[in-house]
């Protein structure tokens, strides 16, 4: 081998062996990567008992509750729900049928919430389209 | 190919032949920057969800995508320098470093002021956010690196490496947001599917990406230059360069 192929080699193994690194790594820590847990994930006892955590889902339509600052709704991933107590200010984003990500803890099957974030999906596109979007799938 | 490349590669050559190049990356950025402006500002309509807010979107977007490809351009140039000892490669690579870093810097910072009226808040720590708060801190590192050492071999070897290491995370930003739970919502645009269901939203957004090229780009060259005159500041032509502009 010359020189330059010899170095070749070295940063090939360089790339492989830190993807490898890499790879192992985030194998070991995939769950802590998780920023939130649904429902079901809930329902399957990976919620840690002790300390707070985040659910996250869709909100169930016609769920929204307000009583002043209280708020209660329920979330959703379509195979579990959970209901959802929060009191205080609610994102702009937060609407029936959108993502939320929610922050509390767990008290006799009710989500006691300490933070609510809107959580929005990657489609963008003017309320017209949206409107005609939204009529047709009625129609069906 | 393989003999324009050393020719062009050659620091005396790419001294006169970027200057040229320089001018035809400016103007198309010119052109487009306002144009793709005037798309994503004024025709592009309103979102359903987000009303005018998304519109950030425009810089945002660009921003996240030219700190991944410049992170490429980096860590692809100093594999070459390693591998072909081309002292050009090490140029490009060093002069991108922080034009990298401000994209990086620009794509986190336009996320959290988009983030506090859309999600609730300026920064969460889920997978998509830290991975590119990481890529940051790669460009850092690299940077710091690379001016740690009074060789400059030495320099561009050891920052050369730390940059093929980080090569790692890009796949990780990407996919964070399909492996992983995030707050940050899937990837828009993307080889298999587009999820912007406007053709003046789209349109701006593809013009505003190519402009954040060109703008690279240009200011990558202009950085090259001046950085070829100082480690080439012994050799006679760049004496003679400085003859010609005294």
């Amino acid at each position: 081998m010359t020189k330059r192929q010899n170095r070749m080699v070295l940063v090939a193994l360089l790339v492989i062996g830190v993807s490898l690194a890499g790879y192992l790594g985030l194998k070991a820590f995939n769950k802590n990567l998780l920023y939130f847990l649904s429902p079901t994930d809930i329902t399957k006892g990976r919620a840690p008992k002790d300390k707070d955590f985040r659910l996250g889902g869709m909100i169930v339509k016609d769920s929204v509750k307000h009583d002043g600052i209280k708020v209660v709704f329920y979330v959703t991933d379509y195979a579990n729900t959970f209901r959802v107590n929060y009191s205080g200010i609610l994102p702009d984003l937060f609407k029936e049928g959108q993502g939320v990500i929610t922050t509390g803890s767990l008290v006799d099957g009710v989500f006691m919430a300490t933070e609510v974030l809107a959580k929005h999906d990657e489609n963008y596109m003017p309320p017209e389209v949206a409107d005609a979007l939204e009529k047709a799938k009625n129609k069906q | 190919m393989w003999k324009w490349i050393q020719t062009f590669a050659s620091p005396k050559n790419f001294y006169q032949i970027s200057q040229k190049m320089i001018f035809w990356l400016l103007i198309p950025f010119i052109v487009l920057i306002l144009v793709g402006l005037y798309w994503g500002l004024i025709v592009a309509p309103i979102d359903y969800q987000q009303g005018e807010s998304y519109r950030i979107m425009f810089i945002h977007v660009p921003a996240a995508w030219m700190s991944m490809f410049v992170y490429l351009v980096l860590a692809i140039s100093g594999g070459i320098g390693l591998i072909w000892k081309i002292k050009l490669a090490y140029v490009i690579a060093k002069v991108s470093a922080p034009i990298g870093a401000a994209f990086t810097f620009l794509a986190l910072t336009t996320g959290a002021v988009w983030g506090k009226p859309m999600w609730g808040t300026w920064w969460v720590w889920d997978a998509r956010l830290t991975s590119e708060l990481i890529l940051l801190f790669l460009y850092l590192a690299y940077m710091s690196l690379n001016n740690a050492f009074n060789n400059p071999k030495t320099a561009s070897r050891a920052s050369s490496v730390l940059a093929i290491m980080g090569l790692v995370n890009l796949p990780i930003i990407h996919y964070s947001v399909k492996w992983w739970n995030t707050l940050h919502q899937s990837a828009s645009v993307s080889v298999n599917k587009v999820a912007i269901q406007d053709v003046d939203m789209l349109i701006a957004l593809l013009l505003m990406g190519m402009a954040f090229k060109f703008l690279y780009g240009a200011l990558m060259l202009m950085r090259a230059r001046d950085e070829v005159l100082v480690i080439e500041q012994n050799s006679s032509w760049v004496k003679k360069v400085i003859m010609e502009h005294r």
